[in-house]
């Protein structure tokens, strides 16, 4: 299988200021992961806010000049490409779909501009393939001439998914596609996704918080932390036997619906992941639970686990 | 066990909107009771109606809404303002909208103390780091002379926690408390607020959308969709024992970690919310529901499914299986 998205010891830095006096800070938002993607499959990334995962995102989009690094997909550098190239290539959906679909558009027309800017379709190949994709993501005709004031959330992620989808791109990168939604709205949109991928043999790379939404679209799943993968593998592998301390709190804080179970201590302590003080030694360790004094001095590199995945810890 | 809040009917119009539509929820002192549905049902807006806090235009009537013997209908906005705060505390989803960004956080929970209470500026900065230290935040001293910006979501939500408990209320209305925080930082604030409730004695009222929430802290639940109260019931026998057609979809929707079959799809709820005008009858769920017939336009009973268990459907009780989890 040839890979779909193959990124090489990438790493990407912000130089932020946060005062007038203040001396310039250095924060690293990904720090040099390196992993790929194999076609038709779907990658998870999990971590918590601030861990870098939409910064990766938008690395692999190629909306962001990497530091360091390549991102290659479908065998190429997106900055090799002109930009109608890469839209036909990869697209994003985003979390918000009240922030991401233009208010005064119609949902036809918002759709149909990726076709639009490409300049080499006809009229009618636009208003048919519209047609054909609004269709597929589950809005009729009529949807299309309102705007998307006059949407529900659910029917404006659609349409967010309709615009990804019009190109027929090879590859879909999902940001938090489903946070700002209602769990049963969610489900039809996941389910949307899931559907989509198998029918037009589409690559997600699939960024959430949320564990157990990433447990039903992912083959495989990548636990992030201060901008590194701290633990990848195969996703029933991963949530039957994590490895990493920090995979296994993120696995324990997740509230499934069971009566009577109350609330886990995860024990992961007050102090926040500061990006732009990365702790010495591994920058897990001033909230692991078994950290000992190898974790605050020496760095853990990456360790393959047989039969498969890949651990950062000393003591995995 | 006594009731501390109970309301009966409650009533909220916007306009020609129906916002809440007859909701009837009550909350027992020292429990947590959990009104959970989906955005648009009504669960915010009853809880802003107890406080009488709703926005302009809101129209608030109720049968009955008695707060630890007092009727909330009969008393004057000056005293609600005394209750407010002081009996009954809220806090809200986005710590950083609630609290001002221009003060600092010790001069706010101060403020809460002396209004209500009286006494000094002094003897409430006392109490306020005391809380603070109660609720889990480090160094209280130095935090209290700082600004809201210079602390993370997680610290702020503890602040309107510890605000929030200032004057010993008797009643923590807590509205999505955990929605804007990474699910790490969600489980200590829930197992802070589990704590508070078996130390102090404090009773809970807590809105979420989350069933996985509402399963690990609440005693009672109140299923809410388009602004009524659908199911009632303790929280074991919710979960495995649902009645209402929507309470039944809502547990189907919830992918469980573990569990998942991937080549299968999730339940899910086909439709959405219909739009409640004036004169609306019957069942506002049946244009989801798979067992809706001609007789849900009509007037729907509620109907008794255990001894604290109610519904509002013309199904009979246990028509069916629950789908397993």
């Amino acid at each position: 299988m040839t890979a779909a998205i193959e990124v090489q010891n990438l790493r990407c830095e912000f130089r932020v200021r946060t005062g007038v006096m203040s001396q310039e800070k250095r924060v690293i938002a990904v720090d040099n992961v390196t992993f790929s993607v194999p076609a038709g499959s779907v990658l998870g990334v999990v971590g918590e806010s601030g861990c870098g995962k939409s910064t990766l995102a938008r690395l692999i989009l190629g909306l962001l000049k990497p530091t360091a690094g390549t991102v290659l997909v479908d065998g190429r550098s997106l900055f090799d490409l002109d930009r109608k190239a890469r839209a036909r290539l990869i697209q994003p959906v985003f979390q918000d779909p009240f922030a991401s679909l233009n208010p005064r558009r119609r949902i036809k027309d918002i759709v149909a501009l990726p076709l639009a800017a490409q300049g080499t379709f006809s009229r009618g190949e636009i208003e048919r393939r519209v047609g054909g994709i609004l269709e597929r993501v589950g809005l009729s005709a009529a949807m299309g001439e309102r705007m998307p004031a006059q949407l529900s959330g659910g029917q404006r992620q659609r349409a967010a998914i309709a615009r990804a989808l019009v190109l027929e791109p090879r590859i879909v990168i999902c940001d938090e596609p489903t946070s700002a939604l209602d769990v049963s709205v969610q489900a039809q949109i996941l389910n949307l996704l899931a559907d989509l991928r198998r029918d037009l043999g589409l690559t997600y790379l699939f960024i959430s918080h949320n564990l157990a939404v990433v447990e039903h679209v992912a083959s495989e799943v990548a636990v992030m932390y201060l901008g590194r993968f701290v633990e990848r593998n195969e996703t029933d592998a991963l949530f039957r036997t994590p490895r990493h301390p920090y995979t296994k709190a993120l696995l324990e804080s997740v509230l499934t619906p069971e009566p009577g179970k109350g609330v886990p201590d995860i024990g992961l302590g007050d102090t926040m992941p500061d990006p732009s003080n990365i702790p010495p030694g591994c920058r897990f360790n001033p909230r692991c639970r078994i950290a000992v004094e190898r974790c605050r001095h020496e760095t853990p590199t990456p360790m393959v686990r047989p039969p498969a995945g890949m651990v950062e810890c000393h003591l995995a | 066990m006594s009731t501390l809040l109970e309301i009966e009917g409650l009533e909220v119009t916007f306009g020609r909107t129906a916002a809440v539509r007859g909701a009837s929820f009550r909350v027992e002192r020292g429990e947590t009771h959990c009104l959970v549905g989906e955005s648009g049902c009504g669960k915010s807006v009853s809880a802003l109606a107890v406080m009488s806090l709703l926005a302009r235009g809101g129209q608030r009537s109720a049968k009955k809404m008695s707060f630890a013997g007092t009727d909330l209908t009969s008393l004057s906005d000056r005293e609600m303002a005394r209750i407010r705060g002081n009996r009954m505390a809220m806090i809200f989803q986005e710590p950083m909208t609630s609290l001002n960004p221009a003060f600092t956080i010790g001069s706010q929970m101060a403020e809460v103390m002396t209004r209500h209470k009286g006494g000094s500026r002094a003897a409430a900065l006392d109490r306020a780091a005391e809380l603070m230290a109660r609720v889990g935040i480090t160094a209280p001293g130095m935090r209290l002379g700082q600004f809201p910006h210079q602390l993370s979501g997680g610290l702020r939500q503890r602040v309107m926690i510890a605000m929030a408990l200032m004057c010993d209320p008797e009643l923590l209305i807590a509205d999505e408390p955990t929605t804007a925080l990474d699910v790490t930082v969600q489980a200590q604030i829930l197992r802070l607020l589990a704590g508070l409730k078996r130390e102090l004695g404090l009773s809970i009222l807590l809105i979420t959308h989350d069933l996985g929430i509402v399963a690990r802290v609440a005693d009672h639940v109140s299923v809410m969709y388009a602004g009524e109260v659908v199911e009632r019931a303790p929280t074991a026998e919710l979960f495995r024992a649902p009645q209402h057609p929507y309470t039944r979809g809502l547990l189907s929707c919830v992918p469980v970690p573990g569990r998942v079959q991937r080549d299968r799809p999730l339940g899910s709820i086909p439709g959405v919310v219909p739009a409640i005008g004036a004169g609306f009858a019957g069942c506002a769920f049946r244009s989801r529901c798979g067992h809706a017939d001609e007789t849900c336009t009509r007037a729907i009973p509620r109907r008794q499914a255990g001894d604290a268990h109610d519904y509002l459907c013309r199904l009979e009780p246990d028509w069916a299986e629950p789908q397993p989890a």
